[in-house]
């Protein structure tokens, strides 16, 4: 790729939040170069979260300016249009809170396809997602409540990567999974971006695992040099 | 601070902990399964041993579906109705596992037995503050009685959690992780049960939460409490453990001294080397394929189908035998497989079919061009 290409995603001095008085996140910039992973480091509460959000298109900012592929980005969440949204792919914290109960998780991994009218697509591509991810075909036919956290974290994984996205947000994707769960989910996502030339954020707070992950870890006290302290406790 | 030291003599894994004093819990050949519809079965737990003395804590370990949760609601009576228990577990002269509801209710759960649970927030009640919390269970345990005498109660049991006295009038929803952690913590300590069970209390907590809640559980150890602390995390289990249970399939397939397990001599199962080895710090390599469901356990060793060193012997149940319980242990004293190395292009050397995206064995370092991984 040409070194004057444009990256994939900058975010310039965003501020944003949930009250426009008190924002969580005030004045951070942040650059992905193409096919770079790069991990974001915080305690819980700091506001590295909702700047991923903001980064998916998930979260409309007070202020700032979000540019993908070079271009300014002006709708968030359904506003935003297809190429730009679906260019993203976010795989969140807790998969039973992200995963429809009613879907099994054949269907779960290939509702982005169908989502984009891709039907026809959706089962071979549903198999080939699920071999990424180390699921096997029992596996699919079940629903979140018959699978471990584990699991369902790899089918929320292989939906993520479903339309196969150019940059990948995993917002604490392995906090709550046991170290070979992990490792594998890891190493699936680094799979796919070997393939794809795909860029990474991950957001965390095991600064042993992201560096282990990432090309370069960020501490969020580097970014948001004037945050306002993180609450109690 | 207990010995870290286990009875190499007791072969059959309730070993005592070495501290010459009576164990404070005795789980002998202890199971529970659970009867599903058309009579299959679902077994959770397979004849653990397991002993616990007072000021020592066991870390029981292992993936999320392993059937760790349920052998804590099994010892504290809570299981739901199809499930079957075989085996004992007994607390001091009381056997848990077949006594009556209302012997629990009255005389077990919060009194003998505290529970530490993995999620506060939902434990705790969401519309009355942590002071009128601890006030309630005080007045039900220890029948303290007066404004002033639950008052002190509940502040004293706050301090032993340091969970700190300005923060007594919040709402749960006030609090923070960490915080919310400390106020369970309090909970499960008022009635000074000498055996705490904390199920996954570090879930979800960052680092130095992690740290903090466990130095703070370790703390109550050290005050004499036995802990059964049940963890996917093994850094914390590391910080706070005397001894390590590594659970597999409902079955324990290691049970060692934490600081041989996670220092020099490492864990002698095939499945508790590739759990560590799996740590970002260590290898980063997961163990292929997937944990079997608990309602299709394979025949034999239950870890056999990921299992690099797997042969026909591994179609037997392996005893646990001098704390593991493995036809092919790793020899004690070879050193633990801790070469960091950065990850490296797919390594394509499975020599055995395993339905995984990595076949890459825990072992030796691997090299990028891994003709011979094993």
């Amino acid at each position: 790729m040409p070194a004057d290409s444009p990256p994939p995603l900058r975010l310039r001095a965003i501020t944003a939040g949930y009250d426009r008085r008190v924002p969580v996140v005030r004045g951070v910039s942040l650059t992905l170069a193409p096919g770079e992973a790069t991990g974001l480091l915080g305690p819980s509460g700091c506001g590295k979260s909702t700047l991923a959000r903001v980064a998916a298109l998930l979260h409309r900012p007070d202020a700032g300016e979000v540019l993908l592929d070079g271009e300014p980005v002006r709708g968030w969440r359904h506003r935003a249009p297809r190429e730009q949204r679906t260019a993203f792919g976010v795989v969140f914290q807790q998969p039973r809170l992200a995963a429809d109960p009613r879907l099994t998780l054949s269907a779960l991994i290939g509702e982005p396809l169908r989502a984009t009218g891709r039907r026809a697509e959706a089962q071979d591509r549903t198999g080939e997602l699920a071999a990424l991810v180390g699921l096997t075909p029992d596996l699919l036919a079940r629903r979140p409540h018959e699978v471990s956290d584990g699991q369902l974290q790899r089918a929320c994984l292989a939906r993520a990567l479903a339309l196969r996205p150019r940059i990948l947000v995993c917002d604490e994707m392995t906090a709550m999974l046991d170290a070979s769960t992990t490792a594998a989910l890891v190493a699936a996502v680094e799979d796919y971006r070997r393939a794809s030339g795909a860029a990474l954020l991950a957001v965390g707070h095991d600064r042993t695992l992201l560096e282990r992950w990432c090309d370069r870890t960020v501490a969020w006290d580097e970014l948001a040099p004037e945050a306002k302290p993180a609450p109690s406790g | 601070m207990t010995d870290r030291t286990q009875n190499p003599e007791r072969t059959d894994g309730t070993a005592d902990a070495g501290t010459g004093a009576a164990p404070l819990l005795t789980l002998d050949r202890m199971s529970v399964r659970f009867r599903m519809r058309r009579g299959r079965y679902v077994a959770a737990v397979t004849d653990v041993s397991l002993a616990l003395a007072p000021g020592e804590c066991v870390a029981l370990v292992g993936e999320s579906g392993c059937g760790k949760s349920v052998l804590a609601s099994a010892l504290l009576g809570l299981l739901p109705e199809n499930a079957e228990t075989a085996g004992t577990a007994h607390l001091g002269e009381l056997e848990l596992l077949g006594a009556a509801e209302a012997e629990l209710a009255r005389r077990v759960r919060g009194r003998r037995v505290g529970l530490i649970p993995q999620s506060p927030a939902a434990h705790l009640t969401p519309v009355r503050t942590v002071r009128s919390q601890l006030q309630e269970v005080a007045r039900e345990l220890t029948g303290t009685r007066g404004k002033a005498a639950l008052r002190a109660a509940a502040e004293e049991a706050a301090a032993r959690a340091a969970f700190p006295a300005d923060h007594l009038d919040r709402y749960p929803h006030e609090l923070s992780g960490g915080l919310a952690q400390r106020a369970a913590t309090a909970l499960a300590l008022v009635g000074g049960p000498p055996l705490l069970l904390a199920d996954e209390p570090t879930t979800g907590l960052d680092r130095d939460l992690v740290e903090r809640t466990v130095d703070e559980l370790r703390r109550q150890v050290d005050d004499g409490h036995g802990l059964l602390m049940i963890t996917h995390d093994l850094a914390a289990a590391e910080r706070i453990a005397d001894r390590v249970a590594v659970m597999y399939a409902g079955r324990i397939v290691e049970l060692a001294a934490a600081d041989a397990f996670f220092g020099a001599p490492g864990p002698r199962h095939p499945y508790a080397r590739g759990l560590l080895d799996a740590l970002p710090e260590r290898g980063f390599t997961p163990i292929p394929g997937l944990p079997p469901e608990l309602g299709a356990l394979p025949p034999g060793c239950a870890f056999a189908p990921r299992c690099a060193h797997a042969t026909d012997a591994c179609a037997a149940v392996p005893a646990l035998a001098s704390g593991v319980a493995c036809h092919h242990p790793v020899p004690a004293g070879t050193a633990p497989p801790h070469e960091p190395h950065r990850r490296h292009g797919p390594a394509d050397a499975g020599e055995k079919q395993v339905p995984t995206q990595r076949t890459d064995k825990p072992g030796p370092p691997q090299r990028p061009e891994s003709v011979d991984a094993r």
